[in-house]
């Protein structure tokens, strides 16, 4: 549905974009994922027409935004980074005025789109008030409501909770969420936990270079502790070590003050061995434990 | 065709939604007015007819344009919403377009409010109609040559005191070019660069149509000046 090729974006001698490229599929939310600067809204805004790209292309459903944006642009909705809004008009000026541009201009069908997005993003309490009386989350759900007012296949949102508390957050993500299954969608972000709430791939991007392309499953295996676990345990811990230290699945073990991380091989699981060694050997095994391994750390190795 | 009519709609109420037209409006009507008036003595001139307004028209113009055209797409740059309007399916060249027209006719509006200006003449004397329809057409074909030079320096920043200030410049440029004193500081220069500095200026081609003769040189002046403009205009935006 969505596919960047090659884009590449110089500003001068400054290379902003290299060489993106990737294809997102109906039932897709890609988290677009990178530091400040590594160039995620310049490539959205490559996809979306709005900036030229230096070379490459970007299709929406096989439609070429360079060679024909008009009818490539009916094909998504677009929330900019920071939602600009027109903020002189109501709300309900403004998604009119939306529709009209869509190209929805009868009156029965606007009133109906106009309807179906208001109760869709709770709009109904503020339809009348100026843009410019209302807080950032009412804003981001009138942001919300016109990239979705015509129903289109592909959703592109930059930083679609920036700046929002966290439960306008989750209101978002669970927004976002339902409407995962029948459109293909990018969104922008850098909370990370946000990619794994809401994406099914993730891409990190990191000076305009795209880094991994991976589902959040496989992309947490990149964590140094993926699948460790941490035993406390009472009495001698000397013959537990030895033993741990000469096993074939084991990595490493990180004494840690009392307590033993167990590191496996590539990540393997290692839970049912270590509860066997116990058991054979009688160890005195008080707490048991997995480390949480957020892809926080994954993504600050992979973007250091 | 109904891309370019919605923004069109959009811009020109944008300017009642602030009271920023109300403002414009009265600054305008007291400006020309007056200046009829009171450096025109309109009264003593003794002649049922509108030179006395006309002849201000294109200084006022060089201040009001850029005033209402400052906004066009600084504003919006600023503010970020190009990058809503422009990925919504329509051509730059449509935005431009629309855009333009709004603040064109909002500038139209302004200038059929000083109506009190022909009723005054027709109530004091017995015009001649022909000048003050000319005049009239005149002006606003003036008025949207300036505004595209105005809809260009908006389009080049991302802030309207630089918008207005570049606009202000180049409107004035072309206003001075034409005056008499401003062409005697050439009078060294070859008469034919003097008056091809002249032949760019709005006074030179409004002047005619002030006093009643519209000709198509004068018209392919101010349209053509239109057109490049705002092609200018598309460029600056297509980036």
């Amino acid at each position: 549905m969505i596919e960047a090729d090659k884009l590449v974006k110089d500003y001068g001698p400054i290379r902003a974009v290299d060489n993106v490229s990737f294809k997102v599929e109906k039932g897709d939310v890609l988290g677009f994922l990178g530091p400040n600067g590594a160039g995620k809204s310049t490539s959205m805004k490559m996809i979306t027409g709005f900036l030229r790209p230096t070379s490459g292309t970007a299709r929406i459903g096989e439609i070429d935004v360079r060679e024909n944006p008009i009818e490539a642009k009916k094909l998504f909705g677009y929330l900019p980074e920071s939602g600009p809004l027109y903020e002189e008009m109501t709300v309900m000026e403004f998604l009119d005025f939306i529709c009209s541009m869509r190209g929805i201009c009868k009156k029965k069908d606007k009133t109906e789109k106009i309807q179906r997005v208001v109760e869709i993003c709770h709009l109904e309490g503020v339809r009348n008030q100026p843009i410019d009386t209302l807080s950032k989350g009412f804003r981001q759900r009138v942001g919300m409501a016109q990239a979705v007012i015509h129903d289109p296949a592909c959703l592109i949102m930059d930083e679609p909770t920036d700046g929002l508390d966290p439960n306008q957050k989750l209101e978002v993500r669970k927004f976002i969420s339902s409407m995962a299954e029948e459109k293909a969608i990018i969104l922008s972000t850098h909370i990370l936990e946000e990619v794994e709430a809401m994406c099914n791939r993730v891409i990190i991007i990191a000076n305009g270079k795209i880094l991994v392309d991976e589902t959040p499953e496989n992309l947490r295996k990149r964590h140094p502790h993926f699948n460790a676990v941490r035993l406390k345990i009472r009495g001698e811990k000397g013959e537990v070590k030895e033993f741990l230290n000469g096993h074939s699945l084991v990595k490493e073990i990180v004494d840690e003050s009392g307590q033993i991380l167990v590191v496996p091989k590539n990540g393997e699981n290692i839970d049912e061995t270590l509860f066997q060694a116990a058991k054979d050997k009688n160890w005195q095994v008080t707490q048991i434990e997995k480390p949480h391994t957020g892809l926080e750390e994954v993504f600050a190795n992979l973007t250091k | 065709m109904s891309a370019i009519l919605s923004i069109f709609k959009r811009e020109f109420l944008s300017y009642f939604r602030s009271s920023l037209a109300y403002v414009f409006l009265i600054v305008f009507i007291l400006l020309s007015i007056s200046l009829t008036w009171f450096v025109g003595s309109f009264f003593k001139s003794d002649d049922a007819n509108l030179n006395r307004f006309f002849v201000f028209l294109p200084w006022v113009f060089a201040i009001f344009t850029p005033a209402v055209g400052m906004r066009l797409w600084a504003e919006e740059r600023k503010t970020g919403t190009w990058e809503l309007l422009l990925t919504l399916p329509v051509s730059v060249t449509q935005a431009v377009v629309g855009k333009f027209l709004a603040g064109w006719a909002f500038i139209t509006l302004a200038l059929f409010s000083t109506f009190t200006m022909p009723a005054s003449v027709a109530y004091l004397g017995d015009p001649d109609w022909g000048p003050i329809i000319s005049g009239y057409f005149g002006a606003i074909l003036m008025a949207g040559a300036y505004l595209s030079i105005c809809s260009l320096t908006s389009a080049l920043t991302k802030s309207q005191v630089i918008a207005f200030v570049l606009g202000f410049i180049i409107c004035l440029l072309l206003v001075l070019s034409g005056w008499s004193i401003f062409s005697e500081l050439f009078s060294g220069l070859p008469v034919a660069i003097v008056d091809a500095i002249s032949n760019f200026s709005f006074i030179t081609h409004y002047e005619s149509m002030m006093r009643g003769l519209i000709t198509i040189k004068d018209i392919l002046f101010f349209v053509s000046l239109i057109i490049f403009s705002l092609i200018l205009n598309i460029v600056v935006l297509e980036r």
